[in-house]
């Protein structure tokens, strides 16, 4: 079966800031999602994570590889087909105090994709909103009202809305709840998979919280400087690591129950300038196992299990 | 209460003058930190925990603040009572303080090096040369390498976990008693924080310090705190011994807050969920803030406010508590 949605060897290279250089913002990433599943992409700030999810629906034009889309090349598409296509893959962005219009209601900004795809008539479009303002859970009184007038997670219900009300295939989630207390945060992920049910939609959720990301993702990803250091189902990645990177990160995360506490394996310094990156492998820097060849050649991803590591030691880490 | 309190906080309630009128954000909020122990104030956004914290190092500019009732008692001495000159002697001396936002909290133009010896100069009225060799001594003890080249950089240089590194050397570099972290790994990725929470542990110890933590990460707090008060709505509702409140939650809204962490449940499961938001200041009405979203919400919740209660092996502020 065609995967819905499928990345090959994409990459977005930006010119360093000494105009010499280039940063590998996303290197050769390769993806891919099948109809209903949720991907999970985790990754530390600078990673690449954002840049990739904007790629993927073609926010930002990557500098090579593919996006497939239902199999459809997405980087051979004009301006208008691009447009079209995007009634199927909408996104949610992770601020939503800075992804609203403040200057229109909230009626105003959820009919605002039927109106650019002119859908339907005036009073369906208003009876359409009507629902989606009920289906994410949000009082229908305050359809008139302003953004500033609701809290952060509400806020989020109303980029939600925006984002199923041309009924994509394909949604996008970018740090959803990373803005929200966690009381918000359980409500915002109820209400994510109770429209992923209802609406069979497709999910890239990209999170800095691994725990968010154990508990929504049938796959995950993990990046480390524009690479995809780890893939596979999220229990082999995130239950049994197979990275040196993917373990720290899980490893760092505190624990409440004293039980299941494990000792931090604490990474050293900070990650690598994007700008120079180190040769070999990029994270042999911080790696408590690298060798003499991780500081030479960059390792591939290889098989182990059921996942994929991009790690020299793989078998044996 | 203990008589060997360092840091005693008695019946606080800060209040702030708005458009609105004044508005109560923090409430009859009372706790104990003793000389080398360390103790978390947990809760989520506008709960009232940053502003405690700011508070008791007098920090927040009177008008709009006021502190309505309640005292600070700091060795002894009342910093609610304090004037801002005495305040001045005490912040960066005898009580150092880690933002979450290091970025925010340094000053850009001035070298870090300069910024660290500031304390000494204000406290020991050390001049900059002298200063310099403590300086690289405090560089080196929170794990800054090659503290010589460091010290005439710039915090813009400065990755964010090296800054937070240098709030934490300016925050100890006058050997405080007590140590005021609000947020401090907040900003930070994750294996950063992980190196940020080790060395506040490693110089809790060698220090003795006494930290007060302010976070809404309850992970933290279960790792880096003997004790803990949970906040809500400008009250705390559940205070105790860290290990105790977390293997027994008893009041409903720690309770709510410890399940709903995706941590806990099951995968593809739904999450357990607090319905509905926090009141806004000024909103909080009569009887229990929790009330309206509080699963155990009993008639009587609605109209009296319940006080702290001993119950089991910690005390929490509520009528009907999970037993």
């Amino acid at each position: 079966m065609t995967p819905l949605l499928e990345a090959r060897g994409l990459s977005k290279f930006f010119p360093a800031r000494d105009g010499k250089g280039l940063v590998r913002a996303v290197n050769d990433v390769s993806l891919s999602l099948a109809e209903g599943e949720t991907l999970g992409i985790v990754g530390e700030s600078g990673c690449g994570k954002s840049t990739l999810a904007r790629m993927l629906m073609r926010l930002i034009e990557p500098s090579g590889g593919k996006v497939l889309f239902q199999g459809e090349d997405l980087l051979s598409l004009s301006r208008a087909a691009m447009r079209q296509k995007r009634r199927d893959i909408q996104i949610v962005f992770q601020d939503p105090y800075a992804s609203l219009d403040p200057r229109m209601n909230i009626a105003q900004i959820i009919a605002e994709p039927l109106d650019i795809h002119g859908i339907g008539s005036t009073a369906e479009r208003a009876a359409k909103v009507k629902d989606l303002i009920a289906l994410v859970g949000l009082d229908p009184a305050s359809a008139t009202r302003y953004p500033h007038e609701f809290s952060g997670g509400q806020r989020q219900r109303i980029g939600i809305a925006r984002a199923i009300a041309l009924e994509p295939r394909l949604v996008v989630l970018d740090e959803p709840v990373s803005a929200l207390d966690v009381s918000i945060q359980s409500q915002i992920l109820n209400l994510l998979d109770d429209l992923k049910l209802r609406l069979r939609l497709s999910y890239v959720f990209i999170s800095h919280d691994l725990s968010v990301v154990q508990h929504v993702s049938d796959r995950v990803a993990v990046m480390y400087l524009g690479r995809i250091v780890e893939e596979g189902p999220a229990d082999a990645v995130l239950g049994a690591p197979k990275h040196p990177y993917t373990q720290a990160l899980i490893s760092a995360i505190p624990e409440i129950d004293s039980t299941r506490r494990k000792t931090h394996v604490l990474l050293p310094g900070d990650p690598p300038n994007p700008e120079d990156v180190p040769p070999g492998c990029a994270f042999n820097p911080r790696c408590p196992i690298a060798q003499e060849i991780c500081r030479r050649d960059e390792p591939p991803l290889r098989s182990s299990g059921a996942s994929r590591a991009r790690c020299h030691f793989v078998d044996e880490a | 209460m203990s008589e060997h309190a360092l840091l005693r906080v008695d019946g606080l309630t800060v209040g702030f003058s708005t458009e609105q009128g004044p508005v109560r954000v923090v409430e009859d909020v009372s706790f104990e930190l003793k000389a080398g122990h360390t103790l978390g104030l947990v809760g989520e956004s506008g709960c009232g925990k940053s502003v405690t914290a700011q508070t008791i190092m007098r920090l927040l500019p009177s008008p709009p603040s006021r502190i309505d009732a309640g005292r600070i008692l700091f060795d002894g001495k009342d910093l609610a009572a304090a004037t801002q000159r005495e305040m001045q002697k005490i912040r960066g001396d005898r009580i150092g303080m880690v933002f979450q936002e290091p970025m925010t909290s340094l000053n850009p133009t001035l070298r870090i090096g300069e910024q660290i010896a500031e304390p000494l100069m204000l406290h020991r009225g050390q001049r900059r040369a002298e200063a310099d060799e403590q300086v690289i001594g405090v560089l080196k003890q929170v794990g800054i390498g090659n503290a010589e080249r460091r010290l005439l950089q710039y915090p813009h240089e400065l990755s964010g976990g090296l800054r937070q590194r240098v709030m934490i050397a300016m925050a100890i570099i006058c050997k405080p008693k007590l140590l005021i972290a609000d947020e401090p790994t907040t900003a930070l990725d994750v294996t950063i924080q992980a190196q940020i929470m080790e060395l506040l542990k490693a110089l809790q110890k060698e220090l003795g310090l006494a930290v007060l933590l302010i976070t809404h990460d309850l992970g933290m707090v279960a790792e880096m705190c003997e004790t803990i008060a949970v906040m809500y709505a400008g009250r705390i509702v559940e205070t105790g011994r860290t290990v105790d409140v977390f293997a027994n939650p008893h009041h409903p809204y720690t309770y709510g807050l410890l399940t709903s962490s995706p941590r806990r449940a099951r995968k593809g499961e739904r999450l357990p969920s607090i319905p509905g938001l926090v009141p806004p200041p000024g909103a909080r009405g009569q009887g229990c803030s929790f009330a309206a979203r509080c699963p155990n919400v009993l008639e009587r919740c609605r109209i009296d406010a319940p006080p702290l209660i001993a119950l089991g092996k910690d005390a929490a502020a509520c009528w009907n508590p999970v037993p």
